[in-house]
């Protein structure tokens, strides 16, 4: 049975804690967050500003912590996934800013890993070296105008173009205005930086600046939950945290229970 | 110079149901037919990874690849039209099979109401009730005509399905039982049945047991798996035309396919097409294909286009209200309400393209529309599809749409929200329509299709009235937080996804003044081509339209046979209506 909750106003967003009052309250709740964190060796110690998450260029979200076990992920604060490291971005510049934005649209928080422990810039540098990078199967010729709203994008840059436009402009941005590097700055003046952009206030060339951030933020997203074969939602983490299980053969023998299933998530790996 | 390939009977453009429906019975009868199909090959094992939701579902593998062809769009003829650049609004099938293997398989029939849509709304509530610039036409046939056909394909795919006092009358049980229920199909079918209407299992080509159609093609049983929609099936579980009518086609030996086979005009001698000419994509070389008789499968946009840029048929006039090749475009109006549940968590990544429960109740003319400010209606439906996590990101209203506050909602709501969603009818207008763009091409500097589109008052009432209806219902499911939602408040829109529910451009009727196509779809202004697939629906329904463009393609293959048995001529007789608008 549905049990009506009269207090419709509920801001969900408000604080973590009343999510939890409202998890403790639920009868078929599955599992907690600190299950979650206790299964995946996720521990909520290593909350960093963004200055020093921005500096980081490799995977380190676990270095520090009080970790378990981390099932299949670094432990030692070294990585040795061979698949971390640049093909798209030459300058480290262009990839730490793009580190730092991604960690403010998906950042780490109590319940687990933000964008950069889920290899997400890494996912968004391969993303562009490919087919996605080049718009390959987007139609690119032209004549080119500016359009109405309602006919979509109509710019002649490709993706790899918008987004190294779209992270120096970010960067010049951080310098012209607070004269520190975008990675660099506290959390709440990089979201200053991106929520103009969200409203399309700078001018970026070829580019209107709002479509660019939501660019960012659907790569963004796709890195923290698309399979890990792409390089992000490492260790399946981003699916453990949304409790999805992933590419599961079948669900023909619970489909019609009525209690909620919480279950380890498998990847397109143990599809081989 | 094209070179000229050895002549064929049949020659059928694009495979996919409609396409692979007509191959399937010709061959079966013994007529030699050739399917040219522009896109790749496929075979049952280009599924054996297809969970991939990065790759199908957000960059569209199975999809048209824009780069080589797309259309352009204006919201009206005021506006210059420019490309869609980026699949959005609606997603092109490619390939083998075409659309009919990314479907999600809902299987529903049209009502008997939509094939007499201007009769009965005159005769019920008078003309005036008819908006200006509502082009409303009948189909040319009845229900009861066609509803053998419905049954042809139903028994093709094994149809899992239970009969509901809503829906049109059939002439026997669906082929095999319906699907199972969750947790959200059982709260929404307790609720609506509470509030006195009438919930049933859809119908779904997914299906519910192993079936073994006529043609001794096997559909194996579903596993829920909720990788449908913008996927193929790894279980050969959602019927589809891989694993029937093109291989019930191939076993006859009168079959063949040539993939890669785009073609770019069919050629007239007179008033009788003699063939087409292509290019194959792995070559480039040209070739022309004679042939007895043309089949255009090619879905609403290529059918279209490639009328109007082989020039037959009369192109539409929006001014003058002339011609027919283009009129009518129709698509879908969607609205609904999403329901957030803080108690109560499901079992959401579940689910199957087709499984859902439904109302018929505020569909078709079910429901009086004497008080109500438009026609038509559609279907309310609480999908269980199956969430993905990329895509499916709910948040309470004035949530921000990134950041802690949005990762944590996300996450929170992911279990804890239903959608009760309505695919509303899309009546015609007199301003919606199809042509070919003066500035833009495709790879090979043909003219891209233009659509003229927007939402009519008509559209706007009726998805507002839909909204209401579904929030009501999802409060009465006890969700915490509804939120309505109307895709119809502002322009038409091609970039967020709606719906693969285009329809008309070369529409069926009794009259030639008014239509393109008889009832078999036969053209009227060219006797051996056959215009099949939602090209030929005077207006869309509030459902889904597969089923109806099957049971047209195998109304259509019925009249190719006895085209071709007795030596052409027209099928049907036309008749001068009065529907003019």
């Amino acid at each position: 049975m549905v049990e009506k909750n009269d207090d419709k106003q509920t801001d969900v967003n408000q604080s973590s804690s009343n999510r939890d009052e409202t998890a403790a309250a639920s009868s078929n709740e599955g599992i907690s967050r600190r299950t979650f964190i206790k299964n995946t060796g996720l521990v909520a110690g290593g909350v960093v500003g963004g200055g020093v998450l921005g500096g980081v260029l490799g995977n380190q979200w676990f270095a520090g912590t009080d970790t378990e076990t981390a099932g299949e992920a670094e432990t030692d604060g070294e990585s040795n996934n061979f698949q971390e490291a640049r093909m798209f971005f030459k300058r480290p510049e262009d990839f730490q800013v793009l580190s730092a934005a991604v960690e403010r649209i998906y950042p780490e928080d109590d319940i687990g890993p933000g964008a950069i422990a889920l290899g997400v810039p890494y996912f968004i540098d391969k993303q562009l070296a490919g087919e996605y990078g080049f718009n390959a199967r987007d139609y690119m010729q032209g004549p080119f105008y500016e359009g109405a709203p309602t006919q979509g994008n109509q710019s002649s840059m490709n993706r790899r173009d918008v987004f190294l436009q779209g992270v120096r402009l970010i960067q010049s941005i951080a310098n012209e205005n607070f004269n520190t590097a975008f990675f660099d700055l506290e959390g709440e003046q990089q979201d200053e930086i991106l929520e103009a952009f969200e409203n399309g206030e700078p001018e970026m060339p070829g580019m209107d600046s709002a479509a660019f951030f939501e660019v960012l933020r659907d790569a963004t997203l796709r890195g923290a939950y698309s399979d890990p074969v792409y390089g992000g939602n490492q260790n399946m983490d981003g699916w453990r945290m949304k409790e999805y299980p992933g590419p599961q053969m079948a669900y023909i023998h619970m489909i019609e229970d009525d209690e909620y299933q919480d279950m380890e998530p498998v990847s397109l790996h143990d599809h081989n | 110079m094209a070179t000229e390939l050895p002549h064929k009977q049949a020659v059928i453009i694009g495979v996919g149901w409609a396409g692979g429906i007509i191959a399937a019975e010709l061959a079966k009868q013994g007529f030699e037919v050739l399917g040219l199909e522009r896109g790749e090959e496929r075979t049952v094992d280009d599924f054996t990874m297809p969970k991939d939701e990065l790759k199908y579902a957000l960059d569209y593998d199975l999809m048209q690849d824009l780069s080589k062809e797309t259309i352009t769009m204006r919201n009206d003829e005021d506006m210059r039209a420019l490309p869609m650049r980026q699949l959005g609004s609606f997603l092109l099938g490619s390939g083998l099979g075409g659309a009919g293997v990314h479907w999600n398989g809902v299987c529903p029939r049209f009502f008997p109401y939509d094939l007499e849509i201007r009769s009965q709304t005159i005769e019920r509530y008078g003309e005036d009730k008819i908006p200006e610039d509502i082009t409303l036409q009948d189909w040319g046939m009845t229900y009861e005509e066609l509803e053998p056909y419905y049954d042809m394909f139903e028994k093709t795919l094994g149809v899992s399905g239970e009969d509901n006092e809503m829906t049109p009358p059939r002439s026997d049980d669906y082929p095999t039982p319906p699907m199972l229920e969750t947790r959200a199909m059982k709260l929404f079918k307790a609720t609506t049945d509470e509030m006195g209407y009438h919930p049933y299992i859809q119908p779904s080509a997914n299906l519910s047991e192993q079936y073994t159609n006529p043609d001794g093609q096997t559909i194996e049983q579903c596993k829920y798996c909720a990788f449908c929609e913008r996927f193929g099936c790894d279980y050969q579980a959602k019927a589809d035309p891989l694993i029937t009518v093109i291989p019930t086609a191939k076993e006859t030996g009168n079959f063949e396919i040539h993939t890669h086979a785009n073609v770019r005009s069919i050629s007239q001698d007179g008033d009788i097409a003699d063939g087409v000419y292509f290019i194959d994509e792995t070559t480039k070389q040209e070739y022309f294909q004679p042939a007895d008789i043309v089949i255009l499968t090619a879905y609403v946009m290529n059918n279209v286009r490639l009328l109007l840029q082989s020039e037959i048929g009369e192109p539409y006039d929006s001014e003058t209200q002339d011609g027919v090749i283009g009129k009518h475009y129709c698509y879908q109006i969607g609205a609904g309400a999403t329901g957030m549940f803080e108690n109560e968590k499901f079992n959401l990544y579940a689910g199957a393209g087709a499984l859902g429960m439904r109302i018929e109740d505020y569909n078709a003319d079910n429901f009086d529309h004497s008080d109500q400010d438009f026609l038509h209606g559609g279907v309310l439906t609480l999908g269980q599809s199956g969430n993905r996590p990329i895509a499916t990101n709910p948040v309470p209203p004035d949530t921000k749409s990134w950041g802690s506050d949005f990762k944590q909602a996300s996450i929170h709501y992911f279990p804890r929200t239903l959608s009760i969603g309505t695919q509303g009818a899309s009546l015609p207008h007199r301003y919606n329509y199809l042509d070919l763009d003066p500035t833009y091409t495709d790879q090979y500097g043909d003219p891209l299709l233009r659509m003229t589109y927007n939402f009519t008052d008509q559209d706007r009432k009726l998805a507002e009235h839909q909204a209401e209806r579904a929030a009501e219902i999802m409060e009465n499911m006890g969700a915490d937080i509804v939120t309505p939602n109307n895709d119809t408040e502002g322009d038409y829109d091609i970039v967020p996804y709606q719906s693969t529910h285009n329809t008309g451009g070369v529409i069926m009727g009794e009259d030639p003044e008014t239509s393109a196509v008889n009832n078999y779809l036969q053209m009227w202004d060219c006797e051996n081509m056959f215009v099949v697939g939602a090209s030929a629906f005077p207006h869309n329904s509030g459902n889904n339209p597969t089923p109806t463009v099957g049971a047209l393609a195998y109304r259509a293959a019925e009249g190719i046979e006895e085209y071709l048995n007795n030596g052409g001529g027209q099928l049907v007789s036309s008749k001068n209506s009065t529907q003019k608008a």
